[in-house]
This record gives C-alpha cells, sequence and structure tokens, in this order.
C-alpha cells in the first residue's frame, strides 16, 4: 500500500478549487495554504510554455521532516502518508526548515501542520477533498502499488516528472506533462 | 514492495528508545488537544443549494459540521452545469456567508451621496419608506419612471415586484455590458440566441477555437471541465488572444493577435474555408441562406491581407483554417461570453455565427448541440398592468436588435443632458455593483446623482450602496429559499435553493423584501404566499415531484423529447425569416446593419500607450467576490501584466507599485503591483477585473489593485444592440503617486 | 524569461516570501551552545592533563559562564519553539536522527554536568563575599550559610551536600572525560543542527560540524582569554585562538570551495557569501572583523605591541555570533529550485 498522486498540468488550468476545498474540508485558517497553484513560464513571446501545477506535501517516501522531528509528531502512517501529531508538536519548525517543497507550516494554535492527503477521507475510501472537487479532473489519487489503480496506470503510461528529484526525498506527487 | 528507507526508520526509532517510553509519556491530558475532529461527509447533514457565486449557477450540497454552522460546498452529481464539482469560487461560497463586513441592517444615508454615511434604521421604517416613495413616483411621473437594474436569482424577485408596479425598465448589465450582442449575431444568423450556459458540446469537439475568450481563467464550470476532457482526447485548440492565457497555453495554435483586428481574421479564414472548400458543403447547400453573396463579399480578404492587419502571418491563418475544415463538424469557433469589446461585436459576432454555419457545427456532435429546458408552471398571480412606455421609447428607432433592456439606454435617461420625455427618476439596484459593471464611471454617477431616489438591495456593502438613499441587507444564497433553477441544457434538469443555516444579523431574503413592498404598494395580490416554500412546493407537486422530495434530491432531470443533434435526412426549420441559417441577413438591411460583415479599422493606442485588456481570474467573480475571506485568499490584487520591452523602455520590474493613467485623462484610484511577463504582447497590458474597490467597508478589498472600469470612460456603442464595447481605452503608466502631488499643488 | 510564481497568493507566515521560520532565536542559541561547548571543553582539557592551578581561569572560572550560557540558550530555544506547552514531549524519545532531538539530550546532560562543576569551584572562587541584595543573599542563605560578619559564606547548609562536594572533587577528572566528549558532541551539534537539513543548500555541508566546533573553541578561548589575568596564560589562549582562527579560514574557504564545486543550488547557494545579498555582512562581519583582525591583533600581541586583550576578544565573540546569524538567515533563502 503506497498512496500517491498524479496531476495532468496539461489539464489543469490553475483554478485553485483545490486549494479552496482544502481549506474549508480541513478548517484551514484564512491566511494559510496547505496547497498552492504554482506556475513556470518559459521561452520567449511568441514562442511560450506555461506548466502550472498544484502543489502540496509530497508524502516523500524518504522523509526530511520526519527524519528531523524530535518528538516523533511527524510520522508517517498506513500508505505512506506523513502526518504531524499536534500534541506532541513543540513547534521547534526543524521539520519546516527540512523540507524542500515548503509544505509545512506553523499553525496559528503553534503545531506544524501541512496536507494530510485527507487521511480521515481516505481511510473511509473517498478521495482527498482536493482531488474530489478538481473541475478538470487533472488529478489522480490512489495505492501505486496497486498496478490496476488509476494513479499507477496513469503513471506508468505518461511522461512524468517529480519536484526536486535531487533533493533524495523521492516525492509520491507525479506531474504529468 | 521492497522494505524502503521510510520502514527502515520507522524501525530504527523504534530501536532508538521511541518504543519504550512513548506509550507512558505521549500521554496528552484531553484539554490540551487542539485540533477539533473533521466532521464525516456521509454522515453530516448537507442541504441543496445551487450556486450564487456566478452566473452559471451550479448545484451542490452545502454541508454542515458538528455544530450545525455551513462547514463546505461540494457539487451535485447529478447536475449537468457542474457535474458534482464545483469552481473554485462555488467552494469558497461559505466565505461569503461567513463575511462579517456584510451588510447587517437597513440603512439609511445621512451624508452626501457617495460618502457611505448611514444610520441603521428598521425593517418596517425601511420598508414604509421605499413602498411611500414608489408611489408617490408612481402618480408624480408614472412606474415607469422608476428602474431596476438587476443580476442574480434574487433580481428576478424584484423584475416581478416592478412588472407589478407597473415599470418594464429592468435591465441587467448581463446584456448590454456582456452577451447581448452575441445573442442578437445567433438570433440572426440561427434564430437561436445561446443563453447560459452555452449549448457547446465541447467535451465531443475535433477543434475548439478561443477568440478572446479565456476559458479555465473565466471559470464556467462546464465548459472548463469539457476543455479538459476535450484536451484528454486529444482535441486541437486554437486561441486567439494577445495574452498568452492559460488556454493558449493547451493550444495547438496561439495566435497573438494585434488587439481590435479579430474581425479580419475571422473574415480572412471565411476566406480560406470558402476559396479552399474547407467548409461543410452538404450542410450549407442544405441549411443555409446566401452563400453566393458570402462568397462575393469575402473574396477580397486574403490572408496576405489579414496579415498586414492582424500580424498573424498567411500561413498560420491558412493552417488553422485547415484544421478547423479537418475537424468539421466536429467544431466550434467559440461564441465568448463577454463580447462587449469595439462597438462593432455584433457584426463581429456574426462573423464567429457564420464561420461556425459554414463549419456545419450547428446542431452537430463536438459543434452546438440542441438544449432543452423543462417548463414549471407559473404561481398564478394576476395579469401585469400595461406600462405605457419602456426603455425603447428613451431613444426611439435606436438599437432595433436588442431584445432586453439596454442599462446604459436608462442610465441615459436619468442623466441630466437627456432631453427627451422618458426621463428615469428613481432607481432601484438589485445584486449589481453598478458603479464597477458600467463603464463611463462620471456619466454613471451624473446620472445618480440625478435621481430622486436610489434604493440598493444586496449582501455586501459596494460603492453603489454609498450613493443609495436606502440600502437592504439581503441575506446570501445559502440563507434562503428561490425559485428553482430552470436551464438549457443536454437534458433538461431544474434544481433546488434551500437555506443551510438562519439569516445573518437582520438580512432577509429577496422574495420576503419585494412580498412587504408590494404589500405596501397594493400589489400584494403578485405575492399572494406565506413563505416561498409555497411557491416551491406549488411548481413541484404540479410537476409530480415536491419540495420534500427535492430537498433529497437537490436536483431533478427530465428525458428529452427531441434528438441532441440534427438527425440526417430530418429537414431542420431555422427561426429566421428564411428558415435557414443566414449567412447574409436581409434583417439586417431592413435595420439599416451591414447584412454580411466588414472590416472597420479601430483606433490603436499612441505611443507611450498600451491597450487596456482585462478579464477574469479563476478566483473572483466580477467585483463581487474581491472580499470573500476564502477568495481573497487566493487572488488578493491584480497585477499589471506588461512585456519585457515596454517594462524595459519605462523602466519597470515584476513588484513595482504603477497607477494607471488612460488616454482621455481618467487616473485610477489606486496603483497595482507589475507583473513583467513575456505572455503579453507589447502593445498591450492586462489585468483582472473587479479590483481597486473604493467601499472602506471591504476590509479585505479596499483600495487593493486598480479597477478597470474606472478607467474604461471611451466607450464605443453597438448601434445593433446598444452594448457597450470597453476594449478602446489606453493607459499609461504612473510610477509616483498622483494624488500626492494633486494634494501638493492644492 | 522564465517565470516561477505561485499565483494562488500564498502567504504562510514565516514560510512566504521567504523561508524564515528561525529567527534570532535559534542562532543566538547556538552561539550560546559553542561558547558553552568550548568553555567546558577547555576546563575538561587542563583538568585532565593536570594544569588546573595554570589555567585557573579556563578551568574555574570562565566555566561559570557555561551554565549561564546553556540556560540564556535553552530560553532562546523555548522562545523558538511555537508550541512551548509541550516542550517536555523532547525527552519522551530519543530519536538519533533528529539533531534537535540529541541536541536537547545532550543539552540535558551537559546543564547539570556544567552547572556541579561550577558550584564545586565557588567555595574556593568566593569563600565568602558580602551580599547586598537581601533577597539573593534570603534565597542563598536556604543552602549555604551565613558568616558571623553577615557575609555569605559558601559553606553547604547540609551535610550530605557537603559529603558530595567531596566525593565530586575527588572525581573530577572522570568527571572532566565525560565533560570533554559531551562538549565535542554540544559544539558539533550546533553545527549539525543546519547541516541536517539538506533541504537548505547552503547549510547542507558536513563542514558545518567542525566549523561551528572550531568556532565555537575560538569564542570560548577568546572569553578565558579576556577573563584571565595570569599573563602565562593569556599568552597561552592567545595562541590557541590564533590556531582556531587559521583553522576557521581553512575551513570557511573549504565550505565556500565545496560549494561553488556542488550542484547549481550549492552555487547559488554560496553565493549569497560571495557577491549576493549576504557578501557585505558575511565579510565584514566574520571575516574580516571576526578573524582576520583578531588574528593580526594577536599576532601584534605576540609580538609585544600593547594590544587590549578586550578588543581581539570582543571581536572575536562578535564574529562567532555574527557567523552563526549570517548561516541561518542565508540558510533559509536558500532553497532547491523546481
Amino acid at each position: 500500500m503506497r498512496y500517491g498522486m498524479a496531476i495532468d498540468t496539461k489539464k489543469c488550468v490553475g483554478c485553485a478549487d483545490c486549494v479552496v476545498a482544502c481549506q474549508t474540508e480541513n478548517s484551514v485558517p484564512h491566511g494559510y495554504a496547505r496547497d498552492w497553484i504554482a506556475e513556470t513560464v518559459s521561452g520567449r513571446y511568441p514562442y511560450l510554455e506555461l506548466e502550472i501545477r498544484s502543489e502540496r506535501c509530497n508524502h516523500c517516501d524518504n522523509t526530511p521532516c520526519v527524519r528531523t522531528c524530535p518528538t516523533g509528531a511527524s510520522h508517517v502512517i498506513e500508505g505512506g502518508i506523513v502526518i504531524v501529531t499536534p500534541e506532541e508538536c513543540i513547534g521547534c519548525g526543524a521539520c519546516i526548515e527540512s523540507c524542500p517543497y515548503d509544505a509545512r507550516f506553523t499553525h496559528p494554535d503553534g503545531y506544524a501542520t501541512k496536507c494530510t492527503f485527507c487521511d480521515h477521507r481516505v481511510k473511509n475510501g473517498q478521495d482527498p477533498a482536493c482531488v474530489s472537487v478538481c473541475p478538470t479532473h487533472c488529478m489522480y489519487f490512489g495505492d501505486l502499488d496497486d498496478p490496476n489503480s488509476e494513479v499507477a496506470k496513469i503513471v506508468a503510461r505518461r511522461k512524468w516528472k517529480v519536484l526536486a528529484p535531487e533533493a533524495g526525498t523521492q516525492p509520491q506527487i507525479y506531474y504529468l506533462v | 514492495m521492497k522494505t524502503t528507507r521510510r520502514d527502515f526508520l520507522k524501525i530504527s526509532s523504534v530501536a532508538a528508545g521511541g518504543l519504550v517510553f512513548a506509550p507512558v509519556l505521549n500521554w496528552v491530558p484531553g484539554f490540551l488537544k487542539s485540533d477539533k475532529p473533521i466532521p464525516d461527509d456521509s454522515k453530516a447533514k448537507r442541504y441543496p443549494n445551487y450556486c450564487e457565486v456566478c452566473f452559471w449557477n451550479c448545484a451542490g450540497w452545502v454541508y454542515t459540521d458538528h455544530d450545525n454552522k455551513i462547514w463546505k460546498i461540494i457539487g451535485n452529481e447529478d447536475d449537468p452545469h457542474s457535474n458534482g464539482r464545483f469552481c473554485p469560487r462555488g467552494t469558497g461560497g461559505v466565505g461569503m456567508y461567513y463575511d462579517d463586513d456584510r451588510l447587517k441592517k437597513p440603512l439609511k444615508r445621512i451624508g452626501e451621496a457617495g460618502a457611505q454615511q448611514f444610520v441603521e434604521i428598521e425593517w418596517e421604517e425601511a420598508i414604509e419608506t421605499i413602498a411611500k416613495k414608489m408611489q408617490e413616483i408612481a402618480g408624480k411621473h408614472g412606474p415607469e419612471s422608476f428602474a431596476l437594474f438587476n443580476h442574480g436569482s434574487s433580481g428576478k424577485h424584484f423584475a416581478d415586484l416592478f412588472n407589478a408596479y407597473g415599470s418594464k425598465n429592468i435591465a441587467g448589465p448581463a446584456y448590454a455590458q456582456c452577451k447581448g450582442p452575441r445573442e442578437e449575431a445567433f438570433q440572426v444568423t440561427f434564430g437561436h440566441a445561446l443563453h447560459s450556459p452555452e449549448p457547446l458540446d465541447i467535451r465531443d469537439t475535433r477543434c475548439l477555437v478561443l477568440i478572446g475568450s479565456h476559458l479555465g481563467e473565466n471559470m464556467h464550470n462546464g465548459q472548463v471541465q469539457e476543455m479538459a476532457e476535450a484536451i484528454d482526447k486529444q482535441a486541437t485548440i486554437i486561441t486567439v488572444d494577445p495574452r498568452f492565457s492559460t488556454a493558449a497555453s493547451k493550444s495547438k495554435f496561439w495566435l497573438p493577435i494585434k488587439p481590435a483586428t479579430d474581425m479580419a481574421l475571422l473574415l480572412a479564414w471565411i476566406h480560406v474555408i470558402i476559396e479552399e472548400e474547407l467548409y461543410d458543403r452538404k450542410y450549407v447547400e442544405e441549411l443555409t441562406f446566401g452563400f453566393e453573396q458570402l462568397k462575393a463579399h469575402v473574396k477580397d480578404y486574403t490572408p496576405e491581407w489579414a496579415y498586414g492587419i492582424t500580424t498573424i502571418e498567411p500561413d498560420v491563418i491558412r493552417a488553422t483554417a485547415r484544421e478547423m475544415g479537418a475537424a468539421s463538424p466536429a467544431v466550434i469557433v467559440h461564441p465568448g461570453r463577454h463580447v462587449t469589446w469595439y462597438g462593432d461585436d455584433t457584426q463581429r459576432l456574426r462573423a464567429v455565427a457564420i464561420l461556425n454555419a459554414l463549419l456545419g457545427s450547428w446542431g452537430r456532435r463536438g459543434g452546438f448541440y440542441l438544449p432543452e429546458k423543462a417548463k414549471l408552471p407559473k404561481y398564478p398571480t394576476p395579469e401585469n398592468p400595461k406600462p405605457t412606455w419602456t426603455w425603447r421609447d428613451v431613444m426611439p428607432g435606436q438599437y432595433p436588435l436588442a431584445s432586453l433592456p439596454v442599462t446604459n439606454v436608462l442610465v441615459d435617461a436619468s442623466h441630466p443632458s437627456y432631453l427627451g420625455k422618458h426621463k428615469v427618476k428613481a432607481w432601484m439596484v438589485a445584486g449589481t455593483n453598478l458603479i464597477a459593471t458600467m463603464p463611463d464611471l462620471k456619466r454613471t454617477i451624473e446620472a445618480i446623482q440625478n435621481l430622486e431616489y436610489l434604493v440598493v438591495i444586496d449582501t455586501m456593502p459596494a460603492e453603489i450602496t454609498g450613493y443609495a438613499d436606502i440600502v437592504l441587507p439581503e441575506c446570501t444564497y445559502l440563507e434562503r429559499y428561490d425559485m428553482m433553477r430552470i436551464s438549457e441544457h443536454r437534458i433538461p434538469t431544474f434544481a433546488l435553493r434551500m437555506p443551510a443555516a438562519e439569516p445573518r444579523w437582520e438580512s432577509k431574503p429577496g422574495w420576503w423584501i419585494c412580498k412587504q413592498i408590494a404589500s405596501k404598494i397594493g400589489k400584494g395580490d403578485y405575492f399572494k404566499y406565506e413563505k416561498y416554500e409555497d411557491v416551491l412546493d406549488f411548481q413541484l407537486k404540479e410537476m409530480g415531484s415536491s419540495l420534500e422530495e427535492m430537498k433529497k434530491a437537490g436536483v431533478k432531470t427530465f428525458h428529452r423529447k427531441e434528438d441532441l443533434y440534427f438527425v440526417e435526412g430530418h429537414p431542420h426549420v431555422f427561426d429566421t425569416p428564411t428558415g435557414k441559417i443566414e449567412l447574409y441577413s436581409n434583417l439586417m438591411i431592413e435595420n439599416g446593419f451591414d447584412p454580411l460583415p466588414k472590416y472597420i479599422t479601430h483606433a490603436q493606442p499612441e505611443a507611450g500607450f498600451y491597450r487596456l485588456i482585462y478579464g477574469r481570474t479563476p478566483a473572483h467573480t466580477f467585483s463581487r467576490t474581491t472580499n470573500n475571506a476564502n477568495l481573497n485568499d487566493l487572488f488578493r490584487e491584480n497585477p499589471l501584466w506588461v512585456h519585457p520591452k515596454t517594462a524595459r523602455e519605462w523602466g519597470l520590474k515584476t513588484g513595482d507599485k504603477v497607477w494607471l493613467k488612460n488616454h482621455q485623462g481618467v487616473v485610477s484610484h489606486f496603483s497595482t503591483k507589475v507583473r513583467v511577463t513575456e505572455r503579453i504582447r507589447h502593445d498591450s497590458v492586462y489585468m483582472a477585473h473587479g479590483f481597486g474597490r473604493t467601499d472602506e467597508r471591504l476590509t479585505r478589498s479596499f483600495g487593493i489593485g486598480i479597477s478597470d472600469t474606472e478607467l474604461i470612460s471611451d466607450v464605443k456603442i453597438d448601434k445593433e444592440t446598444g452594448s457597450t464595447g470597453m476594449r478602446s481605452n489606453f493607459v499609461t503608466f504612473l510610477k509616483e503617486n498622483p494624488h500626492n502631488s494633486d494634494k501638493k499643488e492644492a | 524569461m522564465r517565470e516561477e510564481l505561485i499565483t494562488s497568493s500564498r502567504m504562510n507566515p514565516h514560510i512566504d516570501p521567504v523561508l524564515h521560520i528561525w529567527e534570532w532565536q535559534i542562532p543566538l542559541y547556538l552561539f550560546l551552545g559553542g561558547l558553552a561547548a568550548g568553555l567546558l571543553f577547555f576546563a575538561a582539557y587542563y583538568t585532565i592533563s593536570g594544569k588546573t592551578e595554570k589555567y585557573r581561569t579556563a578551568v574555574k572560572i570562565a566555566p561559570i559562564i557555561a551554565p549561564i550560557a546553556i540556560i540564556l540558550g535553552l530560553m532562546a530555544l523555548l522562545l523558538d519553539l511555537k508550541h512551548p506547552a509541550y516542550f517536555w514531549q523532547l525527552y519522551t524519545t530519543i530519536r538519533l536522527e533528529s539533531p534537535m532531538s540529541w541536541g536537547a539530550w545532550t543539552l540535558g546532560a551537559v546543564a547539570p554536568l556544567s552547572i556541579v562543576w561550577v558550584v564545586v569551584n565557588l567555595k574556593e572562587i568566593f569563600p565568602a563575599f558580602g551580599c547586598k541584595v537581601p533577597f539573593i543573599k534570603r534565597l542563598l542563605i536556604m543552602v549555604i550559610k551565613e558568616a558571623d560578619n553577615g557575609d555569605v559564606k559558601w559553606d553547604w547548609k547540609w551535610e550530605f551536600l557537603q559529603k558530595f562536594e567531596k566525593f565530586v572533587i575527588k572525581q573530577r577528572v572522570p568527571m572532566a572525560w565525560a565533560m570533554i566528549v559531551l562538549a565535542l558532541i554540544l559544539g558539533v551539534y550546533t553545527g549539525i543542527l543546519l547541516s541536517a537539513f539538506n533541504a537548505r543548500p547552503l547549510w547542507n555541508t558536513s563542514i558545518l560540524g567542525p566549523l561551528f566546533l572550531t568556532s565555537g573553541l575560538s569564542t570560548a578561548a577568546a572569553t578565558i582569554m579576556w577573563l584571565s589575568k595570569d599573563h602565562h596564560e593569556r599568552t597561552i589562549f592567545s595562541k590557541i585562538d590564533l590556531m582556531l582562527i587559521t583553522i576557521e579560514l581553512f575551513l570557511i574557504s573549504h565550505l565556500i570551495m565545496g560549494m561553488l564545486a556542488g550542484s547549481e543550488v550549492q552555487i547559488q547557494a554560496v553565493e549569497l557569501l560571495i557577491g549576493g545579498e549576504f557578501t557585505v555582512a558575511f565579510w565584514t562581519n566574520v571575516i574580516v572583523l571576526g578573524l582576520v583582525v583578531p588574528a593580526i591583533l594577536e599576532i601584534l600581541e605576540l609580538f609585544k605591541f600593547k594590544v587590549p586583550v578586550a578588543v581581539p576578544a570582543f571581536l572575536i565573540l562578535w564574529g562567532g555570533l555574527m557567523f552563526r546569524f549570517i548561516m541561518t538567515d542565508a540558510g533559509q533563502v536558500t532553497r532547491y529550485l523546481y
């Protein structure tokens, strides 16, 4: 069992519905974001390329945030989902410093927080909020270890990239390009 | 899976003693636990609604949390508008309900017009005052001199009120500031206007042509979803836009056209399609009228001719025309939505309609499907009184093609410079912030100041409320019942809106306000129901359903009566004078217009000025959502897109603050930040519409960004429909705060 | 032209527009930790080598600063915690891969050890003294005795403490062994804390451990030099310092060279120090004022020029402090680009 996500940059229009859906689903306080939209424009007018990405915690296989956490508040649960237990977090910031994706931040209540892959939904067999609302159906979520899952199939079929692979984190969000 | 590093980590931390200490020492007293459990979807309560953040009106569910407070909004799977998925604005609709800046109580203005100084009054007093004034104006000038400007669902209740009152001067900016020319051009050509949502079969198209339409940045939900599906199916997209829009980035061809020259490109495309015989010959022969005239008309509109005007290479024009021809009839030359650009908009949309006709896309799979609509019985009301005059009499003979009232004509009739006899003396404005909607702000304000009375109904404070004598706080769509949503689509549907929470503060539903006013002006018979549920239950029962059933389902769908596309061999009669698709239109001649679209040269910016192009961001609808906490979080300020070459000439860098001045000397209230980007032509600048709010009560959006509307003072009126062309304004940069120097001089 | 931007206006506090989750607290904590480590190292070293009397300042006086520095450092760390009510969670588990965790445990061991070390020396340094603040005096005489003349006399009130003191004094050398090991761990830890974060390319070099250790030792040597009234001791520490400065300069140049020979992100990271945002601050405060100038002054002193000892000592301490501030700040600016 290995949860992962594939995001089709060819279909994504960067509307940020994923961001609002996350905010409402998880009651993320206003002014904070667990996911966000990034864009890369390359080339020179009129020969341009635009890549739009919905970004969030990559739920890495090699987790620097879990490694540097002094209390074990950051940990990996079933399916490779990285989560934080607020009651064990001292708010030292080590996990935030260790994340190459700047995916974590300090909740106004003091503990480190970030995308949970909506583990509360996933355990009921639902997709994470962001995936379930996406109007362009550009996000796929599921078990990468199951070759019959939609996400495993699309990762096998399409050309993809991950973010900052050189950071050695083995991220599990695949951007289809 | 083999043992990964992750597993190893788990083991090593256990070995390090975590296991020994943790169970005992990780105990935490309950009161220190800070995160609230997230409710479970399947157990949470949900209420059906259809979205009011934009006109797409997607149907969905409003979920409440453990404390029965509004939690989130999710699409209804049975709804063809949303297919179960909302756009960010719909999802962020909760922010509208939770906005503490909302209008809370009826307000009476005490300061000068525009200054936003009010005292709170009771509902009774507010209704009493408005009713008295309505009767007074009806007595003095006739009810026709009271005009209604409306938008959205509750705007329809106010329309009912005004119809009962005796005024048909009811106009929404959705027509003359938006899709008016398109509706009439398609009406003339196909005998059918497009309405909303447009019947575009994007999901099955082979070729989608977007002309200035930035699908994906405008979140016309169903269309964006289908565009993504079309991308998946490898459809060709051709985007014509001076800006490298999101859609352009997904296109096989991006044509960065010189602004205001679209007509030349359209005519050249028609030329190539006819010359190279790429059109659907059988379709054109059987179903269209005036092909020969068209062929003769476009003979000289060659790609080489168009190149000089549009800056698009002739071979690109030919290549794109051939793409369309190859995909025919599964091709859509998108009619767009906000099409009031240069003043010859009806003619430009005629060219779009003609192009679609030549490619045989109307009534064809992958082109335009034939929409169907459910009919809901009307709740019985007495007949409306017949007004003695309407907006058409304000300037007789003008704008003959306009099928709906034209907002700017009502503004003209209110303006001191209007000398005719059909003067408008009072306005009611329901759910539309005219200050950020109507171009030529100065004229709008002059008209407002010439009024005897102005009532504004809205959920949020806005610039327009500052001029109102009375402001009424309406509750949001999440707190009220409204009429059923009935719309045209592939399948007929309707959707229910019911409240998920009590109205906050003293805000009230639109129908309630109308009912109160009606009963005070002796029109109570028109609102003969206790609660709006009575109306809904009556209508639904007539349809073999019930309010109870709809509360559980949210959306009801029906089977189609006719085919979705034309069927081979079944002749189709169009609702036009010839019964055919009119490439050449005698109706246009009768009304004094060209029967075929012609290219007209539009003004281009002088040196140092740049064409102001505005558009949407996916996070916002008009100016109405900029203060919504959820959506403000997504997109706070509207950066000004500037080409690197232009930026170099002006010494501008990304992040620099600029003010703008247009070619008529109008200066922006506020500044915005520059975004230097290759994504725009050097002769244009771009920004998102709806920012630069001047109402201080909007705590999140006040003073942020520039309002494009205030810089649109040069308006090009479309002679056919009276619509206001707004893309003919040119701006220059001011690097110093112009308002500081004003003060120094004074 | 290439544009990289976040279009959904993300403004997570302390993350955007650049990471600044660690402000003044962590660099101060690292500085104080390094200083304490150095002081304890020298005290332990001269105890083990049996030169307690020859290097009285190093062994007995300067270490008084160590527990104070550690306590102030821990207070700074506590101020950095955003969820401080849960700080005790640090001591519910040992996580060897988390420098923050073993740092907390090291400090947990070093702090009491340094306090014991200092307290047993107090009797010798201040056998009896007048205490003018009545409140402090009242506190002191809860544990120690009051002399006849009203002075406070450094004699434990209770016999078991007296016995314990005697026992500790006898065990000074084994204690020094423990302390020297812990001091080295602490000194290295102040660097490893940063270098463990490979997400921040500027920190991600193993040289940071020895470099911060050297810098900590150097600041400690400067402190001892400053406090010492003994000419011989001062000269020795001046020489030690000179050597440490040389090593530090050598390590810094290695840091820069290594990074320049590294990947794109490391090159971009180190460019902050050599031609970027932090160049002026780094070269002025750390290299020139913190290392080169004190080195020159100390060389001059070796050649019998009169240089007030406070000047090089202060500059070294300043340089050490600034080094940690700059490294913490600059490191947070650097990131992986994608």
